[in-house]
């Protein structure tokens, strides 16, 4: 028993995070997208505290300017300064990212943890509403979603995180299916842990690598989402800034060849999701245990 | 094969009809009462009552849901609350332009993306390699609403070579019809093109390891008779399959591609019926697009075996 015991605590222990962080850091695509996105949190939630400029002050005699030394971005169509709103649209924006995929895994990993580990017909039925939900495109689900919660920043990110759900429920089921039959958790099982402590213990910690990786993607997709939300005008309401919002402002005003309105939060999305894809990227390669 | 097709439909069947469900209650969840509005302003509760009756609204959920779904069956998805057309023939309108749309946006995803994908194997670790990793890297993360924009900014406000949104049917003008479509199909299969670089990239490498290939290299035949026939025939096996259900995900990006080139197809069919609390149309467009999602999926395992010879023999 002791044995059996020791096998567990031993071969559950996942790789070393030393050696992790070794990997990470030699990843050229991990760096470059934890950098991106650090500067861009740091955007988020500092920027706002420290700068002068109100994302929401109107200014008739500052209608449409192009970029200037006393507005960088230039001012939308209501006067506001475009970079103030820039800043504090990051936050809206990171924010949605992080809130939905917590959200998504929250409901999908334990969904999957449980459909996984005990099979069976409980198995059945979740992977068969997994399979419903899956069968509806991302986008359209979250558009149908949020018509039902309503239009705001918070639905949208209830929308977007349960639309979500599904891959986590997917992945989680998959990854607790290949650990399940290891010998750490049959040792476990044969010194009769109950199975709540089996999962906390051994089987969330070794599946945990993988959904950091997709979660980490999903991020990217779940800005993308917010944003595409708020350009339908069922996310973030004005006059809260928000770059969905504000490129569907800002496409209005191209054929007057007035570009900045649009093209400063486009490259905010741009950048924010180009950098968790790389960091999403990396953090796959580090995890990967037949990466060398 | 046939009982391989058979079992397939066998198993999409439960999830179609989860997927019904899922519509059905996503209706009732809805706030507001859609009798309230088909009563007129008088609301006349004799009136509300019969209506109710009507639309068997006040039987138990199982027994609408069981109608509701029975109705479906024989094509009838209701009709729209806004315009009084039935949501069965608004999309048969709308779906031809989307689908012109998505196979046009396919079609560029196919040139741009599996020709980049084979070079960037062939090539691993050369400035091609880094090129094509990086162009799908940035295909990967612009989003199309913000693509559409740049390029309606460059293309026709700056150069004025193509209109900046519109649509002409192919019935009335083809050479227009291009025109307006060009564009629109272009930023929707950016990220495919990406997707599908990815994919093949991985496949070519996978293959060019294989001992086929190096027996063709060996037997002295002409490098690019080696990648055409014998490694990209076997890399593209994995790559039509992953093609076919991207080709799902591309009725979801033209919601926003339709959006920003105005185009009337069914991506902007949903964005209306939503603003304009159309639910029957958006509950007949999440039902249609999750069926043919699911349609597509048994077409790509259908093909996954059948473009497999191995598979096939089984």
């Amino acid at each position: 028993m002791t044995l059996a015991l020791d096998t567990a605590e031993q071969a559950a222990v996942p790789a070393p995070r030393s050696r992790v962080w070794g990997k990470l850091l030699r990843n050229r695509s991990a760096l470059i997208g934890g950098t991106v996105v650090i500067a861009f949190a740091l955007i988020a939630f500092l920027g706002p505290l420290v700068m002068a400029a109100d994302p929401i002050k109107t200014s008739w005699s500052l209608v449409r300017k192009a970029p200037s030394w006393l507005n960088w971005f230039g001012t939308d169509d209501l006067g506001r300064d475009v970079f103030a709103r820039v800043v504090y649209g990051a936050r809206a924006s990171l924010l949605a990212g992080i809130v939905s995929v917590t959200i998504a895994v929250s409901i999908g990993g334990p969904l999957g943890l449980i459909a996984g580990y005990f099979g069976g017909w409980i198995d059945a039925i979740i992977s068969r509403c997994t399979e419903a939900m899956l069968a509806c495109p991302f986008l359209i689900l979250a558009i149908a979603l949020g018509s039902v919660l309503g239009a705001s920043l918070t639905n949208a990110m209830i929308a977007i995180g349960i639309a979500a759900a599904p891959i986590f429920t997917r992945l989680t089921r998959a990854q607790t299916l290949a650990v399940k039959t290891e010998d750490y958790v049959e040792g476990a099982r044969a010194i009769g842990l109950p199975d709540r402590w089996i999962l906390a213990k051994y089987i969330v910690p070794n599946i945990f690598a993988p959904i950091l990786v997709q979660a980490t993607l999903i991020i990217a997709q779940a800005i993308i989402a917010e944003a595409s939300l708020s350009f339908l005008g069922l996310g973030q309401q004005p006059p809260a800034p928000s770059w969905g919002s504000m490129l569907n402002t800002g496409k209005n005003f191209l054929q007057q060849g007035q570009w900045w309105m649009s093209m400063f939060p486009g490259v905010g999305i741009f950048l924010t999701v180009l950098g968790f894809n790389l960091l999403g990227d990396g953090l796959r390669d580090a995890l990967d245990p037949r990466e060398t | 094969m046939l009982s391989f097709i058979g079992r397939r439909i066998l198993i999409a069947i439960p999830t179609i009809i989860l997927v019904s469900i899922f519509v059905f209650t996503l209706q009732k969840l809805l706030p507001g009462d859609p009798i309230l509005v088909l009563a007129g302003e008088e609301r006349d509760p004799a009136v509300i009552e019969l209506l109710r009756e009507k639309y068997r609204l006040n039987d138990p959920l199982p027994l609408q849901y069981l109608a509701w779904a029975g109705q479906a069956l024989q094509g009838n998805l209701g009709m729209s609350l806004r315009t009084g057309v039935p949501v069965l023939q608004l999309i048969k309108d709308k779906l031809p332009v989307t689908l012109q749309l998505a196979a046009m946006a396919m079609s560029f995803a196919l040139l741009i993306g599996i020709p980049a994908g084979v070079m960037a194997a062939v090539r691993k670790g050369s400035a091609w390699d880094y090129g094509a990793t990086a162009l799908a890297l940035w295909g990967l993360s612009i989003p199309n609403f913000f693509l559409g924009i740049l390029l309606i900014f460059l293309i026709s406000v700056q150069l004025n070579w193509l209109p900046a949104s519109g649509y002409v049917p192919p019935s009335e003008s083809l050479s227009q019809n291009l025109k307006t479509m060009i564009m629109p199909a272009f930023v929707l299969g950016n990220a495919l093109a990406a997707s599908m670089m990815r994919h093949t990239r991985s496949a070519m490498l996978g293959v060019l390891k294989q001992d086929y290939v190096r027996t063709a290299r060996a037997k002295g035949l002409l490098e690019p008779r080696v990648i055409l026939k014998h490694a990209l025939r076997n890399a593209l096996i994995p790559v039509v399959t992953i093609g076919t259900l991207l080709f799902g995900e591309l009725l979801a990006g033209a919601v926003l591609t339709e959006q920003i080139f105005t185009i009337p197809g069914f991506g902007k069919l949903i964005v209306d019926a939503v603003f304009n609390r159309d639910y029957a149309v958006v509950q007949g467009v999440v039902l249609c697009t999750a069926i043919g999602y699911i349609g597509l999926n048994l077409l790509a395992d259908v093909l996954y075996v059948v473009l497999n010879p191995r598979l096939r023999a089984r």
